[in-house]
């Protein structure tokens, strides 16, 4: 890590700031040093199932996909959002009507690509709701 | 997966439900296009602000993981032989290539085998047809018996 980790922190909160799509979903953040919080304030239109008040596995899905990306983010010297190759997925609970929380491990970050592990959970940090792990692509895209 | 003609026609009057009654499905616009047993083909407008990058205003993968997530469910729907509620177990994405700007993104999902429990499904994201996929998607989904239908309506994905 060439740069320094509170100039980093400065540019991943920038760049959150300029991305339509983290506010449109209104992703959130606490960054502790070289760890971020990322937090799903809940909101109405986040709902997948009316009938029983959980959140859109898309919702969850999404948040997810944007913690991987910006603790990578974090940890690394790109100048824009490092680009998902695959992830996958797993739905262990019923997302419920409440905030989500997630943070991310960047387990692999070679020369190309990342492999990212993330994890979200509501009211019980041992009780995950989803978990996702992911490749992405550094180099800014090329 | 045994095909019962009376049911699906059941069916095609609720699917339509699980997208426009969804929130979140409603908030980002998708539509049901298309529905036969066991597919499902949906449609996402491209939205200013669900842009991911700014600097080429590509929307964000988050997007086109909702609407694949969202399209297999259904196919999953479009698949059953009685009424049962649908969960996603898991959903593996591969990005293809980055949607264009400006465009609508097609998404089109089957349900390829179902078991009492489970239903495996697979989609494909695109502008205007397969040969130039977006992102495809593999997944599962469990399946319960709902108490009571049609009573209880609204299942989401």
């Amino acid at each position: 890590m060439s740069e320094d980790i509170l100039q980093r922190q400065k540019k991943l909160q920038d760049y959150l700031n300029r991305t339509p799509f983290a506010d449109f979903i209104g992703f959130k953040c606490e960054i502790m040093g070289d760890e971020m919080t990322a937090i799903l304030p809940f909101e109405e239109k986040i709902i997948g199932n009316p009938s029983i008040r959980a959140l859109h596995g898309g919702a969850t899905g999404a948040f997810l996909e944007l913690t991987a990306m910006a603790q990578l983010f974090l940890l690394s010297d790109e100048v824009s959002l490092a680009k998902p190759i695959n992830l996958t997925i797993d739905y262990l609970r019923q997302a419920k009507a409440e905030n989500l929380y997630a943070r991310a491990t960047v387990t692999k970050q070679g020369r190309r690509i990342a492999n990212v592990h993330a994890e979200a959970w509501q009211s019980e940090r041992a009780r995950p709701v989803a978990t996702l792990s992911a490749h992405f692509l550094l180099g800014n895209g090329e | 997966m045994t095909e019962n003609p009376d049911f699906f026609d059941l069916i095609r009057q609720y699917a339509p439900n699980i997208i426009n009654k969804v929130p979140y499905a409603n908030t980002l616009g998708f539509e049901l296009v298309d529905l036969e047993p066991g597919k499902a083909i949906a449609r996402a407008p491209y939205k200013p602000e669900t842009i991911g990058d700014i600097e080429t205003g590509i929307i964000h993968g988050g997007v086109v993981t909702a609407l694949l997530d969202n399209v297999s469910g259904v196919s999953v729907i479009a698949a059953l032989s009685e009424m049962k509620s649908t969960a996603t177990l898991d959903l593996r994405i591969d990005y293809m290539r980055p949607a264009e700007v400006g465009r609508d993104i097609i998404a089109e999902a089957e349900c390829y085998h179902m078991t009492r429990t489970v239903a495996f499904t697979r989609a494909w994201a695109y502008h205007e047809s397969r040969d130039r996929v977006i992102a495809t998607a593999s997944g599962s989904f469990a399946l319960n018996t709902i108490k009571g239908f049609p009573a209880n309506t609204g299942e989401g994905s």
